[in-house]
């Protein structure tokens, strides 16, 4: 295979306008299926959640899940969008063993949900509108392992094996307008919708919105026109983008190649092209053979779904506040810049913070560790900061034991990797491993003394007025009682003993 | 006038994944035209007033509480299966060599 040939994103973005569609799917977290009573725990054994509906054996009749519809219809309030009065379902037909019902249940031309926006923040705070163009209910396939090919992949296989617990699990597809105007912030635009989008799933409590277990996915649809022409270019499909970096790089990506193309003569062939993550780059899927033809109709089985306005009504009523909104009322009370917010953001710290400051941390030390710490012991296991071993009231009692004394910033840390390390509570854990701070003003007092013995020169330098070479004497003292001495009253005594005004 | 061509039928059946002989699609398509016809002779009596009927009776809003019920065992869900792997379903390559 060659490498494709790019232009450099500059060169590509003074000669060409981007336009983008993004489709995401949402995972609904329903703990059933969207038309039958299966389960929908993760995990569970290869078949072990189905039932003659969601394999679609002959006779069996599918009821739509109501939390599903439920939840649909929240996300479509939140998107600011149209609940439809009246809806159906509508079968898409196709062959692939994916679903053995030879067509999933989806909705065509009466999505439940249509005509909203997004309002996302950028990261120099510039609010950016995606407008939406539907939202639409329908349900997920069977997962596929292609056997005999070289890397699982299905090119080269003999056969395949199909488990169907994920078949028939409720899915919202939201799918943008196409979105115009973004110039060389497009790929940032991409990246703040999906995260967005993610954060207000997330709120309405309809999923966990997981990209990295495929929760949550995203295809970037993008095309260029020449810079001042209205005319949309040809597109191409990048499926299954499912990382906030990769739909940032993959439209990226796009952008360049398109205008490779585009500038050397070229044309773009729409098709379908799938995101590599080790390197950023998108190559070909399947050429279509022929325009997909999924000859939609009306689902008979699925009796139609007729949101009333009360219903509707009370559901807007109990939308959470909008999580941007949030962001800026915890930035304000928090007095972070909004570069520092959208850090915390991107590190999945908003909630973890706002629940340790609520277990009675102040602000800015739950800050401190949640993204210092923490975010780089997360870092470092390759784990999302939700997925640690610590609880938000265990980091809140951590800094309760560092703002009364009893601990210093390095015992805290041991603390920490003791807690991380399945110790036990904060408190089993400084117990255990001994690591209160040496109060004891008597001990302290022998080691202050040893300090200043042990040091003359430096004791006489403080005495004479230079009270700065009081740190290395903290120092002794630190190293002496192996870290375990609050450095802040270590000065006081050396100072004290001294006679010297801090 | 609605009908059907014989270029229509066989797109159909390839879609359908059916294999037609040239006489079967002669003979097949001269019937779904005649049907279609059939058929297209309930629009002329139905006015504007007259929706298209995608359901036969008036309900809307049928739903069920999201509420777990037993599944099938892998061994029951498998039992009609032609073919199978480590209790998953086997089925046949899906993408032929490129």
């Amino acid at each position: 295979m060659t490498v494709t040939d790019l232009v450099s994103y500059e060169d590509a973005l003074a000669a060409y306008d981007p336009v983008m569609g993004l489709e995401v799917h949402v995972e609904l977290g329903t703990k059933t299926k969207m038309f039958c009573g299966c389960s929908t725990t993760l995990g569970a054994d290869a078949n072990s959640q189905t039932c003659p509906t969601c394999l679609g054996l002959p006779g069996s009749l599918p009821v739509v899940n109501a939390t599903g519809v439920e939840s649909a219809v929240k996300i479509g309030l939140a998107l600011n969008c149209t609940i439809a009065e009246w809806c159906r379902f509508a079968r898409k037909n196709y062959f692939y063993p994916d679903m053995p019902k030879n067509f999933q249940t989806s909705q065509y031309d009466e999505p439940i949900a249509f005509d909203g926006y997004l309002d996302v923040q950028l990261e120099d705070g510039e609010i950016f509108r995606v407008n939406i163009e539907r939202a639409h209910m329908e349900e997920d396939t069977g997962k596929s392992t292609h056997i005999g090919g070289a890397t699982g992949r299905i090119h080269g296989a003999r056969h395949s094996l199909l488990d169907y617990n994920r078949a028939g699990i409720p899915l919202i597809e939201i799918v943008t307008k196409p979105i115009e105007g973004a110039g060389e912030r497009a790929p940032e635009v991409a990246k703040a919708y999906v995260a967005e989008l993610r954060e207000l799933i997330k709120a309405l409590g309809v999923s966990e919105a997981r990209m990295e277990q495929g929760q949550m996915r995203c295809d970037v649809n993008l095309s260029l026109r020449p810079q001042g022409t209205e005319k949309f270019g040809t597109r191409s499909e990048t499926k299954n983008v499912n990382s906030l970096r990769s739909v940032e790089r993959a439209a990226r990506y796009e952008i360049q190649r398109h205008a490779a193309v585009l500038s050397s003569g070229g044309t773009i062939i729409q098709e379908t092209r799938h995101f590599h993550e080790d390197d950023g780059s998108t190559t070909s899927g399947r050429v279509k053979e022929e325009a997909e033809d999924y000859r939609y109709f009306p689902e008979p089985d699925l009796v139609p779904v007729a949101p009333s306005r009360e219903w509707v009504e009370e559901l807007r009523a109990t939308l959470p506040e909008l999580p941007r909104v949030r962001r800026n009322r915890l930035r304000e009370e928090w007095g972070i810049s909004a570069h520092d917010m959208q850090s915390i953001l991107n590190a999945g710290a908003v909630d973890l913070i706002t629940a340790t400051v609520d277990a009675g941390a102040d602000s800015a030390s739950a800050r401190k560790w949640w993204m210092g710490e923490l975010a780089r012991r997360a870092n470092e296991d390759g784990v999302e900061l939700a997925a640690l071993p610590i609880t938000p009231g265990q980091v809140a009692r951590i800094t309760a034991l560092v703002s009364d004394g009893s601990l210093n910033d390095k015992l805290a840390r041991q603390t920490i990797e003791g807690v991380l390390a399945g110790e036990g509570d904060p408190d089993t854990v400084v117990e255990k491993r001994g690591l209160k701070v040496v109060s004891d003003e008597g001990a302290l007092g022998t080691a202050v003394d040893e300090a200043i013995a042990a040091n003359a020169a430096i004791a006489d330098k403080i005495r004479g007025g230079k009270v700065a070479a009081a740190g290395a004497l903290v120092g002794a003292v630190m190293k002496a009682t192996r870290g375990q001495a609050d450095a802040a009253r270590v000065r006081e005594l050396i100072l004290e003993k001294l006679g010297v005004e801090g | 006038m609605p009908g059907i061509t014989r270029e229509e039928v066989a797109h159909l059946a390839r879609l359908a994944r059916l294999e037609l002989k040239d006489e079967e699609l002669d003979h097949f398509a001269g019937q779904l035209d005649d049907i279609i016809g059939a058929v297209a002779r309930v629009s002329e009596v139905a006015d504007q007033d007259v929706p298209p009927t995608s359901h036969p009776l008036p309900l809307t809003n049928v739903m069920r509480p999201d509420e777990v019920r037993p599944s099938l065992t892998p061994e029951q869900a498998l039992s009609g299966a032609p073919a199978q792997e480590q209790q998953r379903f086997k089925v046949p390559q899906i993408l032929g060599e490129e």
